[in-house]
């Protein structure tokens, strides 16, 4: 049983990164205060059930998930996993050319990434319906493992794979069309 | 530049493309993960598919990190600290 005089010390340690995820969950910032308020409300109650030892931060965002899935999805229509696209492999580097264009070196992909502002890369992530959005969320952002993800969503990890799977593609559709919408990427007919 | 390697197309180069999320997740068997890595060591078109894969992700990873307000954060501490008081 965890202390609950130190669970102020023991969590908020992990206070930015939750909001981070919760900005991103309800894609609004008063929403993700309300958010983060009520996951740190609950945990601190249930702070007791809380098995010492074991891992904290995955424990907050599994609350903070219930919560968000519990209290706020509820609100909104939420897009469908058939909304997503079927997209290849590696899609943004092939549409960099960099599997055609070996020689002529990185630096112009690199250009590239460095090119994308926060906000392109929020509005990116934010497009993606919200399974696959939360699992590319928590592995690539958070760096869980496929175990702790599929505890934190409460799906098996054969799910969480595929989720990651399409959701990293999609992501990367998203990004290229906003590099070929401002030009920073060349866009390329019949594509 | 090596000559043939250009597609990425040998049966190998596909194996390994196929698993470089798995790999880049370090969810892999310490088997299949030591050969990609020496896939990786030889074949110059599949190790610039990694890291470019490697810094997108680290890109990302970067660009959505927020800061919470300290407003928040004052309140969420004077919440619990309440709590715990009325508790007692």
């Amino acid at each position: 049983m965890a202390d609950q005089s130190k669970f102020a010390e023991d969590a908020m340690v992990y206070i930015d990164a939750l909001f981070s995820a919760a900005m991103r969950m309800t894609r609004n910032s008063a929403e993700a205060e309300d958010l983060v308020q009520e996951t740190y409300l609950k945990a601190y109650r249930g702070y007791g059930s809380f098995q010492e030892g074991t891992n904290l931060k995955a424990w907050l965002y599994r609350i903070l998930t219930n919560t968000f899935i519990n209290s706020y999805r509820a609100k909104k229509r939420r897009p469908d996993e058939s909304d997503l696209d079927e997209v290849e492999d590696l899609y943004l580097y092939r549409r960099l050319g960099g599997l055609e264009a070996v020689a002529a070196g990185r630096s112009a992909e690199e250009e590239v990434l460095d090119s994308f502002t926060d906000e392109n890369v929020k509005a990116a992530i934010e497009a993606l319906p919200e399974q696959f959005r939360l699992a590319v969320l928590l592995s690539d952002v958070e760096g869980f493992s496929y175990k702790e993800i599929a505890e934190i969503m409460d799906v098996p990890i054969g799910t969480v794979m595929s989720r990651l799977h399409r959701g990293r593609k999609a992501l990367q559709k998203e990004l290229y069309q906003f590099g070929a919408n401002r030009g920073m990427v060349a866009s390329r007919s019949g594509n | 530049m090596g000559t043939n390697h250009y597609n990425n197309d040998s049966m190998e180069c596909r194996e390994v493309l196929a698993r470089l999320y798995t790999f880049l997740d370090g969810e892999l068997t310490e088997e299949r993960r030591i050969r990609i890595r020496r896939h990786l060591d030889e074949c110059s078109p599949c190790l610039e598919a990694y890291e470019f894969e490697a810094e997108l992700r680290q890109m990302v990873a970067n660009r959505l990190r927020d800061r919470v307000p300290d407003m928040l954060r004052i309140k969420i501490s004077r919440l619990i600290e309440k709590d715990s008081q009325s508790a007692n």
